[in-house]
């Protein structure tokens, strides 16, 4: 993936120029305003990754606005030290696709990347059934089969693997799971979302002899067929 | 600006000149003693012109109906019996007021008390004010002439000597007083200035005192309107009070509750630099070290968010909302950890639970008390999540059945960092209950926390609104579970 990142501390600049590279993106890098909207404008990108604050006290909220207003319609991951809810609404409204605030770990940053590009390829065509391996789901009739066997789910249970099966062979955090799976945007304090995820495998997985739903150490979770 | 200034605006920035220093006070006394002193030359002005107009009335009244009397005579026994009444008349007159003169076609004299027909009088329509002499001195006439068959003329009058003397009086009369009663608005004015003076001195000694730093000081209440404005000080002082060690309390507890934590990471990672042998203990080291580092960063934002919180700046954000659904959803969220812990989560709600405020924040508030319960519940126990309206109130519990607090940690429990004994050993920070507090006061209500023998009662108080007619059977909260 090209992926351009605005983001005038050089340390964390580094550390997310290599941690992308080495999951093997193109990244481009930029640490002022100006030329942050130039390399914008100019190439083509997947994604954008955009510091709020940049040098000379310029919000990054002013290339994003600039970048739609030309119908640029990269997705736009916003990095902010402004943690607030109305500054994240603030961020979303002005056209940002996405809200990660600093500090982060690079996991959260890279899950959310990866979700924002595949989202971009994948929105177009409205999706009636998901399908991993054997795992098949119908959004229609909301059934869920593995093979022959049909699973029955719990509403949230339903929204849950929806959500994996979205993001089949990408990892995603628990904070990912909260937001778009629950719509809270607060950190409870206990592991909330691991037991709903490992009820979830109880239905999904466990009696199977393979199994989809894998956590990933430090990050959180993926479905993918092994 | 007052509506005359904007009709005079040069003449009002003169004023503002003028009144380099605006005294409140000198103002207020000003203005009192102008209107006192206007009122009083109003009053006293129109008593003047009344009692002025009564008097002249009355001559003219007394002159004419005397006249018609004598044109009756005339009528009834001609020139001879008008000739006699004339002479009865000013016989009878004792205080010597009267004046007559009847004079023939010719202008001779031919009866009164007048010598001769005064020039300035020709018509007979209106009365003429003239000065004659009279037993050898001055005095002012009203004169009015009647004209009789056969050119016969009659002069009838009063001799006004007395009332002018008398409007005279009245005048000096009134200027005096009006002069006494300015004199005693300026007085009055004085006083009035002295007392808002003094009134306003005692609230800024109070306040200056509390600027040099003394907040203990309070305004006296004196038993006066004043104490409307000395109890609004005071609230605000005390309030001021409780932030400032609010504030003080926040920033020992940061001193203590983040430098620990810092202190642990700092720790970790020097001794790795310096004594780590393998790569794993130098990953295992600074695994650590970052987690510590979260924890840090998890407590920061709490305590960011509550100070937000209780500065009042989320109530952007209120509507008038029903919390069950919103207070369903938490509780699925949190049911499979408290099942999992072998524990039994029952959600007792009535139907509809109406309050203005924001629904997101009273959910944390829930999770934040559902999170405790779980965390100190034994296995084998039941949570309870139920809500009932009293008083116009919605009363939010959730009670366990863990090891609750002692009753002199009740008190003390929704302060910052503040941990229990019992929970000394459980993860946490200590600002879950800071943080309902917190929330529960933005929203008017309180935080109530109580021993239920076994474990800990924590009861929102929320305040209790009708719901909005048009939605009644809507949810107002819907979270939107938009799956990308």
């Amino acid at each position: 993936m090209r992926i351009l990142l605005v983001e005038d501390d050089p340390t964390v600049r580094n550390f997310i120029l290599k941690g992308l590279r080495e999951t093997g993106h193109v990244v481009e890098e930029a640490d002022n305003d100006k030329d942050g909207l130039f390399l914008a404008v100019s190439e083509n990108f997947d994604i954008i990754i955009l510091d709020r604050m940049l040098p000379g006290g310029i919000d990054g909220l002013r290339i994003l606005e600039t970048l739609r207003a030309q119908n640029n319609s990269t997705p736009i991951l916003l990095l902010s030290a402004l943690a607030d809810v109305d500054e994240r609404v603030a961020g979303l409204k002005a056209g940002g696709d996405d809200y990660v605030t600093k500090p982060f770990a690079f996991s959260e940053l890279l899950a959310r990347v990866e979700a924002l590009a595949r989202r971009g390829s994948a929105e177009q065509a409205p999706q009636t059934r998901l399908v991993v391996a054997d795992l098949e789901m119908d959004l229609l009739s909301r059934t869920v089969k593995r093979g022959n066997e049909k699973i029955e789910l719990q509403p949230r249970e339903f929204r849950l693997l929806e959500f994996l099966m979205r993001h089949a062979g990408q990892v995603v955090t628990r904070t990912m799971l909260l937001e778009r799976v629950w719509d809270y945007h607060f950190d409870p304090q206990t592991n909330v979302i691991d037991v709903h995820v490992s009820r979830l495998r109880q239905k999904v997985d466990k009696p199977f002899p393979t199994a989809l739903i894998h956590t990933i150490r430090n990050a959180g979770y993926i479905l993918r067929p092994e | 600006m007052p509506p005359l200034a904007e009709r005079f605006p040069r003449l009002w920035i003169w004023w503002r000149r003028a009144w380099r220093f605006r005294s409140a006070g000198l103002s207020f006394s000003l203005a009192y003693g102008l209107v006192f002193a206007l009122s009083a030359a109003l009053f006293l002005s129109l008593l003047w012109w009344h009692t002025n107009g009564l008097l002249e009335r009355q001559v003219d009244q007394a002159v004419e109906a005397d006249a018609r009397n004598l044109g009756d005579h005339w009528v009834q026994d001609g020139l001879p019996g008008l000739v006699r009444t004339i002479q009865d008349r000013l016989d009878l007159d004792v205080e010597d007021q009267s004046l007559y003169l009847l004079v023939g076609p010719e202008g001779e004299f031919i009866s009164g008390n007048m010598p001769a027909w005064p020039s300035s009088v020709q018509r007979n329509d209106r009365f003429y004010p003239v000065r004659i002499i009279r037993a050898g001195s001055k005095a002012v006439a009203e004169l009015h002439a009647y004209v009789l068959p056969g050119g016969y003329r009659l002069l009838v009058g009063r001799d006004v000597r007395g009332r002018d003397l008398l409007r005279h009086l009245l005048t000096e009369t009134f200027l005096w007083a009006w002069v006494m009663v300015t004199a005693l608005a300026i007085g009055g004015a004085w006083v009035v200035r002295g007392i808002f003076r003094r009134i306003l001195t005692s609230i800024a000694r109070t306040t200056s005192a509390i600027a040099r730093g003394d907040i203990r000081q309070r305004m006296p209440i004196v038993g006066n309107e004043v104490d409307l404005v000395a109890r609004t000080v005071n609230d605000m002082l005390d309030r001021i009070q409780r932030l400032m060690e609010g504030v003080k309390q926040v920033s020992n507890a940061i001193a203590h509750d983040l430098r620990t934590p810092i202190t642990r990471a700092r720790a970790r990672l020097e001794d790795a630099s310096l004594h780590a042998k393998t790569d794993e203990e130098l990953h295992h080291a600074i695994d650590r070290a970052v987690a510590d580092l979260d924890h840090i960063t998890s407590v920061f934002e709490a305590l960011l968010r509550i100070a937000q919180i209780e500065a009042g700046a989320r109530r952007a954000a209120f509507e008038t909302c029903n919390l069950v659904p919103p207070l369903h959803d938490v509780a699925e969220l949190y049911e499979a950890t408290a099942e999992e812990r072998g524990l039994h989560l029952r959600v007792r709600l009535p139907e509809g639970l109406w309050t203005h405020g924001d629904a997101r924040l009273i959910q944390q508030s829930v999770a934040n008390l559902l999170d405790n319960a779980i965390k100190f519940s034994p296995a084998d126990t039941v949570i309870m999540l139920e809500a009932q309206i009293k008083n116009g109130s919605i009363l939010l519990r959730v009670a366990d059945q863990g090891p609750g607090m002692a009753e002199s940690e009740l008190a003390r429990a929704s302060e910052r960092f503040f941990r229990a004994d019992t929970a000394r050993n459980t993860p946490g920070s200590g600002l879950g209950l800071s943080l309902v507090q917190a929330i529960a006061q933005l929203h008017g209500g309180r935080l109530d926390l109580s021993n239920g023998h076994p474990g800990l009662i924590a009861t929102l108080v929320l305040p209790s609104v009708a719901p909005p007619a048009a939605s009644i059977t809507q949810e107002s909260f819907v979270p939107h579970h938009a799956v990308r």
